[in-house]
């Protein structure tokens, strides 16, 4: 399996805090990794790094053998359009229709024509269980509905990779499961990669084909479900039991 | 020695805003020099602006105008050039009054409006969404807001003039028994058409300055729902005070050898 993208001794700061210290981590093309670890442990940071919304102060992001953090603006535009990002709350665009949410990129991007659009569009709110909601503002739906709608405007360009943050913090069992799903129905309709970050142990172990753990600034564990569940390594057992007692401070 | 690094400081934050400032306005204008503007968000913008200022721009320049007529006909009854209050409503309308009002009106509307609205697509990541899809955010919210701005502050400054001229006709008619057509003839003496062009310039530069100090605070914006409140308040005390400032320096370029 070759690799979509390395994160190559990356150090990431803000202001005095500082986030990554010296982390390198690969992501393997075709294959759902997942990001593990605790809240402001700096995994929206990764995802912000692959796609190059966030620049690190130090090292190096390559993405298919390229390496972004070189690349002017005008570049990185380019390859920000053949990588889709599902946000944490969805980050819908709240003047548009889901509709035109998810036709955006369409319409920027491409000459398509409008039918064409339209008919693309369509499919994919299909694809994710949302045909019927087209003509309906983000308000007017459900935190499972506007996820969703979220992971079709990622999807709709058909990019090489997807980002997912927090895909199914907050929401209940059955859509979990349904979202879990439809990320592992979508990476295979693509053909593509998929970085999910997540706490959610049970959904991480249905989808992932990989697991990083990030702890204090580096990837403390890595490997496939069933040699991140068998890690001998004391900070990995803590968060996957949920105890109190180890080497994580509370 | 703390107060030198907090001046030092306080200097480098007015220089680093000022460099983002231009860099945004320098954006924007490369998009609108390539004609890169999206005219139905542009219309939009400038439909919901114009309504949302006409009806304070039409009631604080009609007041201002009635009581510029009120003090102004009071003081030329005295010495007996009553006829001349025209052309001082005229003249001040047209060159100070009317560009500062309407300004001053739409920065408190619009270009808090405009902080609101980036600040919480800032917070609610629609911005970096934006960003992800690889579009620009001030080719798709800056440029429409600006160009939108542009367009409709010089005609709610038309309006402002038309209107403080008719309620200062109407006080000095009731107040000072000064007929319609003398009140035309002094305004129209005191005022050449070239004043109201340069108020008129007057009112596109203050649109720029509330465009894009709007759109700054509102993209610089950081920390949840305070921080989209600051950015806003921000946005509308910065703009006034830098039109304060223009509309001084202008005044001089424009009408200070005249
Ligand atoms: N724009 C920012 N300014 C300052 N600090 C930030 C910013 N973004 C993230 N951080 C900090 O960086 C750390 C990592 O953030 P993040 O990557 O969002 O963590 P996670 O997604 O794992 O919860 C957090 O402690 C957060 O407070
Ligand atoms: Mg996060």
């Amino acid at each position: 399996m070759g690799l979509w993208a390395r994160l190559d001794d990356v150090s990431v700061r803000y202001g005095p805090k500082i986030v990554m210290q010296n982390l390198t981590l690969d992501v393997v093309e075709g294959a759902i990794t997942c990001i593990i670890g605790l809240s402001g442990a700096g995994k929206s940071t990764i995802l912000r790094l692959l796609n190059g919304l966030k620049k690190p102060d130090s090292g190096r992001v390559f993405v298919k053998g390229r390496e972004i953090t070189k690349m002017r603006e005008r570049e990185l535009i380019e390859l920000r359009g053949t990588i889709g990002f599902a946000f944490q709350f969805s980050a819908l665009f709240d003047s548009l229709t889901i509709g035109e949410n998810v036709a955006l990129p369409l319409r920027e991007h491409t000459k398509m024509r409008d039918e064409e659009i339209l008919k693309l569009v369509t499919e994919t709110l299909d694809s994710v269980g949302l045909a019927h909601v087209l003509d309906r503002f983000p308000s007017e739906l459900s935190g499972g509905m506007v996820k969703r709608a979220g992971f079709a405007r990622a999807v709709v360009t058909n990019p090489q990779a997807v980002l997912y943050d927090e895909p199914t913090t907050g929401l209940d069992p059955i859509i979990t499961h349904v979202l879990t799903d439809t990320i592992v129905k979508l990476r295979e309709r693509l053909n593509g990669t998929a970085v999910v970050v997540s706490h959610d142990l049970e959904s991480i172990y249905m989808m992932a084909d990989y697991i990083a753990m990030l702890f204090e600034g580096a990837i403390v564990a890595y490997g496939t479900v069933d040699e991140i569940r068998r890690s001998p390594n004391p900070i990995v057992q803590q968060f996957l039991q949920g105890s109190e007692v180890g080497p994580i401070p509370i | 020695m703390k107060v030198f690094d907090e001046v030092g400081r306080g200097t480098i934050n007015a220089f680093a805003y000022a460099g983002g400032v231009a860099e945004l306005l320098t954006d924007s204008l490369r998009f609108i020099v390539a004609l890169r503007i999206r005219v139905r968000e542009t219309l939009d913008q400038a439909y919901l602006l114009g309504v949302q200022s006409w009806a304070i721009v039409l009631l604080t320049s009609l007041f201002t105008g009635m009581v510029i007529s009120l003090e102004s006909a009071a003081q030329f009854a005295s010495y007996g050039v009553s006829n001349l209050v025209g052309g001082a409503v005229a003249f001040s309308a047209a060159r100070e009054l009317g560009p500062m009002l309407s300004a001053v009106v739409v920065a408190g509307r619009t270009g808090a409006a405009i902080a609101a609205e980036l600040g919480s697509m800032v917070v609610t990541e629609q911005i970096e969404a934006l960003l992800s899809l690889g579009l620009s955010p001030t080719r798709m919210l800056v440029v429409p807001r600006l160009v939108a701005l542009v367009v409709m502050l010089p005609l709610l400054t038309v309006l402002a003039v038309i209107v403080s001229i008719l309620g200062g006709m109407w006080v000095a008619n009731i107040y000072a028994h000064i007929s319609t057509e003398s009140f035309i003839t002094s305004a129209r003496q005191a005022l050449p058409f070239e004043d109201v062009l340069r108020g008129l310039f007057k009112s596109i530069v203050f649109a720029v300055i509330i465009a894009i100090i709007g759109a700054y605070q509102g993209l610089q914006t950081r920390g949840g729902a305070a921080g989209v409140g600051k950015s806003t308040t921000g946005a509308v005390v910065t703009s006034i005070i830098l039109i304060f400032i223009f509309n001084f320096a202008l005044s001089y370029i424009l009408f200070g050898h005249s």
